[in-house]
């Protein structure tokens, strides 16, 4: 057990190595001068050949590279010039809010499409699964971020209940119920596509699992259909939803982006458009590479997750 | 006396070899060290039960898997050597019939298109040729030439099976492997199988290498057997002297343990039977910790397969060749 | 080639399968949905056609018209244009992008997925830690950076998103291919001469095709999702192009003053995705050979019962009467006679075999005695199974669930598949236990290791806490008959118990059964295709052919002097150890489908000896002796399904 979660997180430095490569290759590829876009294009040739040598430009690519690795995981992320001040301070405010926003709607969308997905497979062909079924082709088939704008329009224009957009009230906010207003619609927004995807996968599993052999034999064994359908299936199914949960975190964390923009979630999506908007290009490499790395090592959990359930994988 | 087909030293190993880091990785030796002569015309037998590499023999003598090392020769030639140009000359000369005839059988594809496939790439036939071949074939195998047009999926078990035969005899192959051939079969299915098998073998001049692991078919279709425990070839011979007379206790143990029909009672070991961890394989026979003749030698040296009455046995302590089957195992089961 | 189509096509007609699209439009949401995603499709392509204004010309006059106004049926923009005219141009954009899109990542997808599979080793190792790689982002995230190296703009989005697309096709196709390739047809293809090239696209990629279809059709609304996604963050199409996500990326700046600018585009992408997606779960099912037959049902936890006569109760004493027990399978329009009317009793401590062949009924009447049988598609229509006195068909879910494993326990063929994976086998075992008896955890513990021992599982309780993958074929199965044991069953019905096994094991495990059946004085009902293991342990023996029992009799008297002609060729066709010189005399012909059962005996058509009247009305089961059946197991008595019998009285 414990020797495989070593393995795992020995597997995940190269995956992490691989990240930075491709991260650090794109903006390399990126066409256009660092130092004339910073100094402008009246610069003089000389001015532009110091800066180069100051930024380390003139130096080989793989150089560049490994500089660049190093002042990473010293934790320099370099300068945002657009918002003036350190990379990795902008990134790491910013990504607190999206935390915050993922988390609670990963923790939505996994509670909520487990239930759903248990639910319909249970009764199968029944109300509960064919509205379960229909939510779901609705869910997956809705632009989220049209949906949040209708939200708005419901919650926070018709009917006033909640904050259109932030995470805390400009006066008076701050604490707990103030983030849980301002969090409620775009968490759900955000959850809406991920527990479609989950609730249609995990009735999908529980399905195959009722009809395994070992299911004949939980019966013929003389137990409860309760503990059959909840113990036995669900334990089983849960080795094939795990993985996929994992993979949702994904999708919210890259769903963020709009969701973020719609309900102006001061996030790192909403950064990340914003910087691209602006061609802030440290922003953007600063924020793609600490998402990214979360993920990774939320996979990494989800791993770890689904080897405590299956002892096949140990 | 001429040999269709030798196979010497054959070893395949899986796994082994060192990691980036330069550990050990582990290795399964599936087959070791095995060497078999089949004469053109005859019938040879494998028998053994799950993991005992009778399966992967049967793949790497035509060709499926590649021996880790030893040489196999077909018609005088090797065909180790030139393996991975003359893979179709090989199988002009060597086919193989699978053990679930209808996954051997491409769902997608029509029983015409199937059979075409190694008359048109092997032999070069033209579409005449062919269309005369596959009438020729389907007779052979007893099927109806209408079912040429037909999909996989339609038909039973059986006839899948008659199809494959079809397919193995299709590219004039003389020698066949055939792997379990009727195990996935009904019984009344299986004597069919069995039957036109043996037909085609008169009508055709068939060597066979017929592997089971049920031992009343081998000793109905087999000239001679191979008896295999633990990737190793621990009993050859004749199929009348190996039955009559087993030398090796396996052979003994196994033959014991089939039952038969209105038969006397089948005897069983007291001990629950475990295989030896493939990983860790023993010094010595790997059947000592079964078997009741074992002592100290057999657990420290292996034993080589010799000479012993009318079949080669690999045992120190090799049952007495006079005795009717099975009487001299100790006060067991 | 059009001879060969119109062959194909009459044959399909002839055996009732109906067409691919007439299944598709028999699903009434997808043929909703193909319904709505044609009329969408057919305005995309008329647009240019259609009298619209152009969808760029800005008239700051009429700005922000409602829907409704005259000359603007959906209204006009911010800047004035015609929401309709837009929304339609835009639409075509879209529809455009998400196909293109799609048909980029199912084509590099594939042929990595393809190659990767089919390679497998260091190639698969490559290609597949490359694709680790790009899904190591998050989702979007990719598709933003891509955007942000190449710039902003319709192209470069539709890029972005196929390149983060292609992990998925990759990925799926891979496992496909991977798992075709060790198939037996592709070795068959390699020793037909075919090259690697030639196996993989003209072997393996048939059979993958479906599956790229299916990935196809679930994505591509998937994919014009995400490009409207990025075009609503303003970094796909580029004023004053429209696509569906642009429009409703403007619209979002209105929402409170004209939602409609927002809310028809959103209205627009959402029906289009919506009928992609009804469409694409439609072709899935079509050509998901799994989901045909309504194989993906679930079973409840009994068989459903819906008998037209009940049979009286039976005279007390046996451990199991069946009384003309009928069990079918209903899919379409299809009735399969499984079990087509069983009578079987059993002494207490009797041990009888069940023999026959697949299809033959004996391992249905075993699981329906139990109601074990799947519901869908099993019912059990007729018959009555009676147990300690009362009709289990009958049984409430609690009385049946009390009978299961307490009473009568089942131990079943393949013990991989039938121990559950991820629990201990000590822990399923004392569930078994726990299920039935009030005993405390520590109790049921030991209780448990007890009866691992008394299966001989050798240090049991060390054992206990293996999970079943640890242990070998052999020993799963004694875990299984500790599981039966757990509760002193009165009847074991073991449903080829040793079929997965090898002769050495088989021969341990039947010891153990016996001598358990002795000890104990449990009746075994023993399902087999074996003779040899019949008469190794059964006292009696019943032969099944098409559902029904065709001759029944003590062991050794049937096996010396079988009755019935299917018996007598059953015994005949099996080569016997010792036996080398025998002729294998084949049945030839197969066994009737039990949704066509012929009239008379099911046996006529292979019987050597057949004559018009076993053609003829059904056919009882009777004593060979003359006498009627006296239904006692212990009588001894014989009887046959055959009007000439090989010997007795007819």
């Amino acid at each position: 057990m414990w020797s495989y979660i070593g393995k795992r997180l020995v597997v995940a430095v190269p995956i992490l190595f691989g990240l930075s490569v491709i991260v650090f290759a794109m903006m390399a590829m990126i066409p256009g001068d660092p130092a004339t876009a910073i100094l402008g294009s009246y610069a003089t040739p000389e001015n532009i050949a110091r800066l180069n040598r100051q930024l380390g430009l003139d130096q080989p690519l793989v150089q560049q590279y490994f500089t660049w690795l190093g002042n990473l995981l010293q934790g320099d992320l370099g300068r945002s010039y657009a918002l003036n001040r350190p990379v990795a301070d902008e990134v790491f405010e910013r990504f607190g809010a999206t935390l915050v926003l993922a988390g609670s709607a990963l923790l939505l969308c996994a509670v909520l499409g487990l239930i759903a997905g248990i639910a319909a497979a249970v009764r199968q062909f029944g109300w509960t699964d064919r509205v379960v079924t229909f939510l779901v082709l609705v869910g997956i088939s809705t632009p989220s971020f049209w949906l949040g704008l209708l939200l708005i329009m419901l919650f926070a224009v018709q009917l006033r209940w909640l904050p259109a957009s932030g995470m805390f009230a400009i006066y008076g906010g701050g604490d707990l119920p103030d983030l849980l207003a301002h969090l409620a619609m775009p968490a759900v927004t955000l959850a809406v596509v991920a527990t479609a995807v989950i609730a249609r996968l995990t009735r999908a599993a529980m399905l195959e699992v009722l009809r395994q052999d070992y299911i004949r034999t939980a019966r013929a064994k003389g137990l409860s259909e309760r503990r059959v359908v909840y113990w036995h299936a669900f334990k089983a199914a849960l080795v094939a939803v795990i993985p996929v949960i994992g993979i949702q975190a994904g999708f919210v964390l890259g769903g963020a982006v709009y969701i973020e923009t719609v309900f102006q979630w001061p996030g790192i999506g909403r950064m990340l458009v914003n910087a691209i908007a602006t061609r802030d290009l440290l922003l953007v490499q600063g924020g793609v590479l600490v998402v990214a790395a979360s993920y990774v090592l939320f996979n990494l959990l989800a791993d770890v997750a689904q080897t405590l359930v299956d002892p096949r994988l140990r | 006396m001429s040999w269709a087909l030798e196979a010497e030293g054959l070893t395949r190993t899986f796994g082994g070899g060192r990691t980036l880091l330069g550990r050990r990785r582990p290795a399964v030796h599936a087959v070791q060290g095995a060497d078999l002569a089949v004469r053109e015309g005859e019938t040879l037998g494998v028998v053994g039960e799950s993991g005992c590499g009778k399966s992967t023999l049967a793949r790497m003598l035509v060709g499926l898997d590649r021996p880790t090392e030893g040489t196999i020769s077909i018609g005088g030639q090797d065909t180790a050597e030139p393996a991975r140009g003359d893979r179709r000359a090989l199988a002009r000369r060597v086919q193989y019939v699978f053990q679930d005839p209808v996954a051997s059988l491409n769902p997608r594809k029509t029983i015409r298109q199937t059979l075409e496939a190694p008359m048109r790439r092997l032999l070069g036939l033209d579409a005449a040729a062919r269309r005369q071949r596959l009438a020729e074939l389907m007779a052979a195998v007893s099927l109806r030439e209408e079912f040429l047009d037909r999909y996989p999926h339609e038909f039973s078990g059986g006839q899948a099976q008659r199809i494959g035969i079809a397919r193995a005899l299709a590219a004039d192959a003389r020698v066949i492997v055939l792997d379990e051939p009727v195990s996935a079969l009904d019984v009344s299915v299986q004597a069919q199988v069995l039957n036109l098998l043996d037909r085609l073998k008169r009508e055709f001049g068939l060597t066979y290498v017929f592997i089971s692991h049920d031992l009343s078919v081998i000793e109905s279709v087999c000239d001679r057997v191979a008896v295999m425990y633990f990737g190793r070839i621990v009993e050859l011979g004749t199929a009348r002297e190996l039955f009559a007379r087993p030398r090796h206790p396996y052979t003994a143990l196994l033959m014991r343990s089939a039952p038969t029909p209105g038969g006397r009672r089948i005897e069983a070991e007291a001990e629950p039977a475990e295989l030896p961890d493939p990983l860790n394989p023993p010094a010595g026979c790997a059947f000592a910790s079964r078997c009741p003749r074992a002592d100290a030698t057999c657990r420290d040296r292996r034993p080589p397969l010799e000479p012993n009455g009318g079949s080669l046995a690999a045992c120190w302590h090799p049952l007495d060749a006079t005795a009717p089957a099975g009487a001299d195992l100790g006060d067991h089961g | 080639m059009v001879s060969l189509a119109l062959g194909r096509r009459s044959a399909a007609a002839a055996s009732g399968r109906p067409s691919p699209f007439r299944l598709l439009v028999a699903n009434r949401l997808s043929a909703l949905g193909l319904a709505v995603l044609v009329a969408i499709a057919a305005l995309a392509v008329l647009t240019p056609l259609l009298p619209l204004p152009d969808p760029d010309v800005t008239d700051p006059a009429q700005r922000l018209l409602r829907p409704g106004a005259e000359g603007a049926l959906l209204g006009t923009d911010h800047l004035g244009r015609d929401i309709l005219s837009r929304l339609l141009w835009g639409t075509r954009v879209s529809i455009l992008v998400g196909l293109s899109a799609t048909a980029i990542a199912a084509l590099a997808g594939s042929l990595i997925g393809l190659v990767a599979g089919y390679a497998g080793g260091a190639t698969d190792s490559v290609l597949m830690r490359g694709i680790d790689l790009v899904m190591a982002f998050p989702y979007i995230l990719l598709a933003l950076g891509i955007v942000a190296v190449l710039g902003p703009g319709l192209l470069n989005a539709l890029y972005a998103i196929a390149i983060v697309n292609v992990p998925f096709f990759a990925r799926n196709i891979r496992g496909i291919t991977l798992g075709l390739a060790r198939r037996e047809f592709v070795d068959a293809a390699r020793l037909s001469g075919a090259s690697h090239p030639a196996v993989l696209f003209g072997e393996v990629l048939p059979n993958v095709l479906p599956t790229i279809v299916v990935t196809m059709s679930t994505t591509v609304g998937w994919m014009i999702l995400e490009t409207a996604g990025l075009s609503f963050l303003g970094l796909g199409a580029q004023p004053p192009q429209a696509d569906l996500g642009s429009m409703l990326g403007e619209g979002r700046k209105l929402l409170f003053t004209a939602p409609h600018v927002s809310v028809i585009p959103g209205l627009m992408i959402f029906a289009l995705v919506m009928s992609i997606n009804l469409v694409g779960d439609g072709i899935r099912d079509v050509l998901d050979p799994r989901l045909k037959s309504g194989a993906l049902a679930a079973p409840g936890a009994a068989t459903a019962v819906r008998r037209d006569t009940i049979p009286d109760a039976p005279a007390p004493g046996p451990v199991l009467a069946v009384d003309g027990l009928r069990t079918e399978f209903r899919t379409g329009d299809r009735v399969y006679k499984a079990v087509g009317g069983v009578d079987l009793t059993l002494a207490p401590g009797e041990r009888v075999g069940l023999v026959g062949e697949s299809g033959s009924g004996k391992s249905v009447t075993a699981l329906s005695l139990l109601r074990l049988v799947p519901t869908p598609p099993g019912t059990i229509t007729g018959g009555r199974v009676t147990i300690g006195g009362d009709d289990q068909l009958a049984a409430s879910d609690e009385a049946l669930r009390r009978l299961r494993g307490g009473r009568v326990a089942y131990v079943f063929q393949d013990p991989l598949t039938t121990l559950h994976p991820l629990f201990t086998v000590g822990d399923q075992v004392m569930e078994a236990v726990r299920a039935h008896q009030p005993l405390s955890a520590r109790a049921a513990r030991a209780r448990a290791i007890e009866l691992l021992e008394r299966v001989q599982i050798p240090s049991a309780a060390a054992r206990f806490d293996a999970y079943p993958h640890e242990l070998s074929g052999g020993m799963r199965q004694r875990v299984c008959i500790a599981m039966a044991l757990a509760n002193d069953p009165e009847l074991i019905v073991a449903d080829e118990p040793t079929t997965a096994l090898d002769v050495t094991v088989q021969a341990q495990v039947l010891k153990l059964l016996r001598s358990l059946s002795e000890e104990r004085g449990s009746a075994v009902l023993f399902i087999t295709h074996d003779f040899g293991v019949v008469s190794e342990l059964c006292d009696r023996v019943a032969v099944m052919y098409a559902g029904r029992i065709v001759e029944i009799g003590p062991t050794a008297e049937v096996l010396a002097a079988p009755a019935h002609p299917y018996t007598a060729k059953l015994i005949d066709c099996v080569p016997v150890l010792g036996q080398p010189e025998r002729r294998l005399d084949a049945i030839e012909g197969l066994p009737p489908a039990v949704d066509r059962l012929p009239e008379g005996c099911a046996f006529a058509e292979r019987c050597p000896f057949a004559e018009a009247r076993c053609r003829d009305g059904d056919i009882s089961l009777d004593n060979l002796s003359g006498d009627p059946l006296s239904g006692d197991p212990l009588s001894g008595d014989r009887a046959a399904r055959c009007v000439k019998p090989l010997w007795g009285e007819a």
